[in-house]
């Protein structure tokens, strides 16, 4: 376990020293969660009732969804992963004791947490000073507060089991670029990162809570919110854990795989 | 302990030849050669010993170094290292080697060195009480005390290397891979190394597999040699003996002024310009004595060498021999 935690603290440390792009980042997510934020007003001055949200639901999940942009979002990818495999430096990697799929992992998870950490303070800040209704609030109970810390721990894991899979998948395709492309805009459409997923048709919306990209943004978000409440926030967290133990385990199984057959490239 | 039986490993390549049209049928049908990278390989390396892999490039050494550090999967065969099987047990099998790949690196590329090597400490579970030791038998041996406080990226490739070698050290394992670990360096750096190695191999009775294509790594390093090429193990045996084995020839190079001399049919004149000659003696017909002799009475001789066969001369006669 140890191994694992230096290999955290190792990841966590580079990441924090990026300060300079974590203001540019702040910058941004305020611009776009802003206008994103304008874009649903002035759809809703047609008449809120029109809208399954409420307008004050909409700028918490917006909100939330800046804040934490740095553990959910879908094209970030570690470079170092897929060169090392492109290039064969993996040979090292690959010759010490340890498990290649839980490193990975735990480098993941520190990289995308000491963004967020660095980002998600000023946002939260600001966000909560702006004027009705666009402001951020804080959950309108206990229970959606505590569940929903559960929630985005949970959906953090899903999104990054998720991603272990395309990580593999450059041991199969040599080259990662077309998966990644392909992954990041179906995550991103999927996971509610560009539109919340109540707003979508409603014949489609049983598919789409169903798939594995609804376990990641969108449950913690949507019961911080208080979209849902009560018996349907146990079941969606229950739906979370079953997707991460299935991805978890196809990518241990798929890594097991690529590694029976790896050719390490070069010399 | 190390033994390989019958250890065989097939790639398989797509091929296609240059072109627009062959690019587009490649879309449809392709087509694949299997390259036989290792073919029967066996042998085995007693614990504490130091090896020399040597053969040509593509004759299979880092394949060999791949399937002995659990890396790679062979097609067949078996490969038992103390008691184990590289790639069934990869995790328990690398806490007890070492490897060092010459062209690649393991230390991470923005932080100080010592920052590598305290995540290694970490990742082998290596005692705070042994890796002070072997850090500071390892920063004294190869004279790094100066530079493990700089990042990687700021290292000579010779003081990269050096610490690439201290990495693979830490967690003292018994047995050392090392895949062409002079590459590039300059002479002084060579011989840091070279002496160090024989140091670990001495003190710590390190069992060593060395590839090279440096003969002088070879000579200065290792007792036994093994020869691969085109994937097959040919020769198995002592520097020593190899030399003996074609060590009939000397090259006499003579510095000498008056008469130019003339071949006859015991010596055969590989060069002579200006006074200078390089004469090459078969021994088993003319003994050196006797040649210097009949050299000294034909001119009169300003400086006299006879030398052997190098291990680079030697290796590529091997080469020419085995035809590979």
């Amino acid at each position: 376990m140890r191994k694992y935690i230096s290999f955290f603290k190792i990841r966590f440390i580079e990441g924090m020293q990026y300060r300079a792009a974590a203001w540019a980042g702040i910058a941004t997510q305020f611009a776009w969660g802003g206008m994103n934020l304008l874009m649903f007003w002035a759809f809703y001055q047609n008449g809120e009732n029109s809208f399954p949200m409420t307008f004050p639901e909409l700028s918490n999940y917006i909100w939330m969804q800046q804040a934490f942009l740095a553990m959910f979002m879908a094209w970030f990818f570690d470079n170092e992963i897929f060169d090392g495999i492109m290039s064969g430096n993996i040979a090292y990697e690959l010759c010490r004791p340890i498990d290649l799929y839980n490193m990975w992992f735990v480098k993941n998870m520190a990289i995308r947490l000491s963004r967020m950490i660095l980002r998600c303070m000023p946002i939260l800040i600001v966000a909560a000073l702006l004027p009705y209704p666009f402001n951020l609030t804080l959950p309108s109970n206990t229970l959606n507060g505590v569940s929903f810390l559960v929630s985005i721990f949970l959906g953090f894991l899903v999104l990054i089991a998720f991603s272990m899979l395309i990580y593999i998948s450059a041991f199969y395709t040599l080259s990662p670029k077309g998966i990644r492309i392909l992954s990041t805009s179906v995550i991103e459409f999927f996971a509610g990162a560009v539109i919340p997923l109540p707003f979508f048709p409603e014949t489609l919306q049983p598919i789409m809570y169903a798939l594995p990209f609804a376990s990641m943004q969108n449950t913690p978000f949507l019961i911080y919110t208080g979209y849902i409440t009560g018996f349907e926030v146990m079941r969606s967290m229950l739906l979370q854990v079953t997707w991460l133990i299935i991805l978890l385990t196809s990518g241990k199984l798929l890594m097991k795989h690529a590694l029976k057959k790896v050719v390490v490239q070069g010399g | 302990m190390i033994e390989l039986k019958n250890v065989n490993k097939t790639f398989k390549i797509a091929k296609r030849n240059a072109g627009f049209s062959e690019a587009v049928k490649a879309l449809f049908k392709r087509e694949y050669t299997y390259v036989n990278a290792l073919q029967d390989v066996s042998f085995a390396i007693n614990d504490g010993e130091m090896v020399g892999y040597i053969g040509p490039n593509g004759a299979g050494k880092s394949s060999t170094i791949k399937i002995m550090s659990g890396i790679l999967t062979p097609d067949n065969g078996e490969c038992i290292i103390n008691g184990r099987t590289p790639w069934k047990d990869r995790i328990a099998h690398v806490k007890d080697i070492g490897v060092v790949f010459g062209q690649r690196s393991q230390l991470w590329w923005d932080v100080p060195v010592v920052d590598s090597f305290e995540l290694i400490r970490d990742i082998y579970k290596i005692e705070a009480y042994s890796y002070k030791k072997m850090l500071n038998e390892l920063t004294e041996l190869l004279d790094i005390g100066e530079i493990i406080r700089t990042p990687a990226r700021q290292l000579s490739l010779g003081q990269r290397m050096r610490c690439e070698i201290a990495a693979s050290l830490l967690h003292n394992p018994k047995i050392l891979f090392l895949d062409e670990p002079t590459i590039g360096l300059d002479a002084v750096s060579k011989i840091a190394v070279r002496d160090f190695i024989k140091t670990i191999n001495r003190e710590h009775g390190t069992t060593v597999i060395l590839t090279t294509h440096d003969m002088q790594d070879i000579e200065a390093l290792t007792e036994r040699i093994l020869l691969i090429g085109k994937g097959r193990i040919l020769l198995d045996g002592t520097l020593s003996e190899l030399k003996k084995r074609n060590s009939a020839y000397k090259t006499v190079t003579v510095d000498y002024v008056g008469k130019k001399l003339e071949e006859t049919d015991k010596i055969i004149i590989k060069k002579d310009l200006d006074g200078h000659a390089e004469i090459l003696i078969d021994t088993a017909v003319l003994s050196v004595s006797e040649a210097i002799s009949y050299i000294s009475s034909e001119v009169d001789v300003k400086d006299i060498s006879v030398m052997g066969e190098t291990a680079e001369e030697m290796v590529v006669s091997l080469y020419k021999e085995f035809k590979i």
